[in-house]
């Protein structure tokens, strides 16, 4: 027999249940009867400065720990500045369950005080969500939206509760097992799927092993090793996949797509075997997708159906978890190897002379001011492999994934599908609180900060000690380097002058952060030590830098790959290469 | 280009049918026809929709229906053992109404209401009859029509409960497209 409560301690019992241990939020009317018993809870609530804020800390929180992530909030506006964090995790793939309050359930359909269609708003953007008018619906619901985030291809699940249904007296019974007749992820690959890939494998010459998120999220980062060790076979991490196979090992030649390494660019694209693993063949990756590794075959390995085929033919596809996947499939290529095993000389020679020849690389400011990329790759190997990096969005993120050297997986946090700005801050926040005892990095581009700075307060606040870098360039600096590459320079409202203003030493003080300058390459090292040493607070760098590095190499959007740029009007002479 | 049908069982919860519609318009499908009624179970609606798409965008498409965790079951309707019906109400204002009733006769329809100046005709018929029948309606005058959606069921034995995605083994589905599909 289940104990009679009200709804609203029946969520935060649910909540228990499901195992959470700290949920980001802010209060407000429709969600009011939640936060009484919240105060008694075991659950720790950290009390944010912006809805947006919650969203992306649960999302920081999920992608460093693994867990789902928590955020819960008001009806309303409360509901709708949720919506950039929730389309977010749709699109990366982050676990995450959004609370809101709704208005009750009379006046659903009113346009009453701060009411939104949040379910109906979200439907798009969420992974599933719900509405609940009855008190007791909210067990199961919140057990099915933690499964449902959790399981699968992971995702955002909101959770929309009428104020009554918090309000009214309920039994509290929380949910053993959970049936959904419409969801059943598949775990287990099928076994002539794995045989048909080991095949391919075995005839391939040239294979690359194109690795996405899901590598992560199905914390496959060892078997995804051994594979990978086994074929001798180049590796290339995307964006979402940064961590997930070590940047020191031999086999890797590091990010492809738009900003990617020249050799990882073109192992993908004179590949003949793609063995795609939790990735997406997004536009980013693939440039014009028509001339996108147009003499590979695809083996195509994800947990979610629905990827297969939605961009690019997969001669094998692979349904299931990879860890599974990954498990089954290394006994099934040893076997196939045993009957003959390609040899890759030729293809190694031809990717480690892309690799030697074109490695990642930057030049100085002529001027003597400060390079970006210097900033960045200092702060990487001063604070290390184990520390955690979260980025915003733009030059900064991609100098981020480019020059910090990552070992581990859900070191490397991003907004990569939907590119959010402001996503660095509050994530760095979700992430520290979830992994206290690792130093978090946020990296930050001037423009991004300043869409989420508010959320230091609540580090501030909260003893939750992350470290801020601003790479100060004064501009939304990657709209900017497309308009000196597509605008003919004509800089159309990118300069922020922040510089000038604000003061970000000052507003660091005022928020109850330390506040450093860094303006002079010399000083660099000491200033980020500085920031290692402060961690009863947290710290932010107004690192000033040189306002027109560019990230480099580039496929213009819309292009082939086979256009990359090494550097403005460079591309690599490939005569002199084989291939 | 061509027609396909698809039959979706679903979980008959609030808000299913905007799920299906908004993963419809979001991903730019276009629907022909949609329809959706209860079934055999209390607790499971029933969608047939019609489309006119590329096969390679079909599987897409079921896959993404399929994804949606209220939708239990996605297959297409094989064209060549399926009964397709529409439903149309199409009301006539003529004079000629014994050339009307000759017409209805003709085309197997009914008479569902008459007065002096009108008469509503029920037609339950394949597409192509229905058309056929407006047709040979237009030149009477025709004061006002409507339309469902089409429905189908499979003949004999079979049931969709019997050759859903989920029973078919999603990875097998993509045998159906082939590489040419994706050149462009």
């Amino acid at each position: 027999m289940g104990k009679e409560m009200t709804g609203a301690s029946s969520l935060v019992k649910s909540l228990e249940a499901a195992g959470v241990d700290v949920m980001f939020g802010i209060p407000g009317g429709a969600i009011l009867p939640a936060y009484d018993p919240i105060f008694d809870s075991s659950i720790r609530h950290i009390l944010v400065r912006h809805e947006q804020g919650a969203g992306h800390a649960a999302e920081g929180y999920a992608q460093a720990t693994g867990r789902v992530g928590v955020c819960i909030v008001t009806s309303g506006p409360g509901a709708t500045n949720l919506v950039t964090a929730l389309a977010n995790a749709q699109m990366d793939s982050v676990p995450m369950v959004a609370i809101t309050g709704q208005v009750p359930s009379a006046a659903i359909g009113t346009d009453a005080f701060q009411e939104a269609d949040i379910r109906g708003i979200t439907m798009p953007i969420t992974k599933h969500n719900y509405l609940i008018t009855d008190p007791a619906d909210i067990p199961r619901a919140i057990a099915e939206a933690f499964h449902i985030a959790s399981t699968g291809r992971p995702g955002p699940v909101l959770v929309d509760i009428a104020k009554d249904a918090l309000q009214k007296m309920t039994t509290f019974k929380y949910p053993s097992e959970i049936h959904l007749a419409g969801y059943k992820p598949q775990v287990e690959p099928e076994d002539e799927a794995i045989r048909d890939a080991a095949v391919l494998i075995a005839q391939s010459e040239k294979p690359v092993l194109y690795v996405g998120g899901g590598v992560i999220k199905a914390n496959a980062s060892k078997e995804l090793m051994r594979l990978a060790e086994l074929m001798g076979a180049p590796v290339v991490t995307t964006l979402m996949a940064r961590g997930a196979f070590p940047d020191s090992h031999h086999l890797h030649l590091g990010m492809p797509g738009m900003h990617g390494t020249v050799a990882a660019v073109t192992a993908l694209q004179k590949a003949d075997l793609l063995v795609t693993l939790g990735a997406r063949f997004d536009d980013r990756v693939t440039g014009k997708l028509s001339s996108f590794a147009v003499n590979a075959k695809v083996i195509h390995a994800d947990i979610d159906p629905a990827e297969i085929g939605k961009n690019r033919y997969a001669d094998v596809a692979v349904i299931g978890d990879l860890l599974h996947t990954l498990n089954a499939l290394i006994p099934a290529v040893q076997k196939e190897f045993k009957k003959s095993k390609p040899d890759l000389t030729t293809w190694w020679r031809q990717m480690s002379s892309l690799r030697a020849t074109y490695p990642l690389g930057y030049t100085k400011p002529e001027d003597g001011s400060l390079s970006p990329q210097f900033v960045i790759e200092r702060i990487g190997a001063i604070s290390g492999p184990d520390s955690i990096y979260v980025a915003g969005v733009g030059q900064h993120q991609m100098w981020a994934s480019q020059f910090v050297k990552y070992e581990k997986p859900r070191t490397w946090l991003n907004s990569g599908g939907l590119g959010t700005m402001g996503y660095a801050v509050p994530a760095a926040m979700g992430a520290k609180v979830g992994m206290p005892d690792t130093t978090v990095w946020a990296i930050d581009g001037d423009g991004c900060f300043q869409m989420t700075n508010q959320e230091l307060v609540t580090c501030a606040l909260n003893n939750i000690p992350i470290k801020v870098a601003i790479i100060n360039n004064e501009s939304l600096g990657m709209v900017r380097q497309w308009q000196t590459m597509f605008y003919e320079g004509r800089y159309s409202n990118t300069s922020l002058q922040s510089k000038f203003i604000p003061d970000f030493v000052k507003l660091a003080d005022a928020m109850g952060c330390a506040g450093l300058r860094c303006e002079r390459p010399e000083d660099v090292d000491a200033v980020i030590k500085e920031a290692m040493s402060i961690n009863d607070q947290p710290v932010v760098v107004d690192f000033r830098v040189f306002k027109d590095a560019m990230v480099w190499p580039m496929v213009a959007a819309g292009s082939s790959n086979d256009e990359i740029m090494i550097a403005r009007g460079l591309a690599p002479d490939w005569d002199s290469q084989e291939l | 280009m061509s027609k396909h049908t698809l039959a979706v069982l679903v979980e008959n919860s609030p808000g299913v049918l905007a799920r299906v519609a908004s993963l419809f318009s979001r991903r730019a499908y276009n629907i022909d026809s949609l329809a959706v009624g209860p079934t055999e179970n209390p607790d499971i609606s029933r969608m047939t929709i019609v489309l006119n798409l590329e096969g390679h965008v079909l599987d897409q498409v079921m896959a993404q229906v399929y994804k949606l965790v209220n939708v239990i079951a996605v297959s297409e309707m094989p064209t060549d053992s399926t009964v397709h019906r529409e439903l149309l109400l199409v009301k006539v204002a003529t004079t000629k109404i014994d050339e009307v009733l000759e017409i209805v006769l003709r085309f197997g329809a009914k008479v569902v209401d008459e007065d002096e100046q009108t008469v509503t005709i029920e037609c339950t018929a394949e597409s192509v009859h229905i058309e056929a029948l407006l047709k040979a309606l237009t030149p009477y005058g025709v004061k006002e029509l409507v339309q469902s959606g089409l429905v189908a069921l499979e003949r004999g034995t079979a049931a969709l409960s019997d050759r859903t995605l989920s029973a078919q083994g999603i990875s097998t589905l993509h045998e159906i497209s082939t590489q040419a599909d994706y050149q462009n």
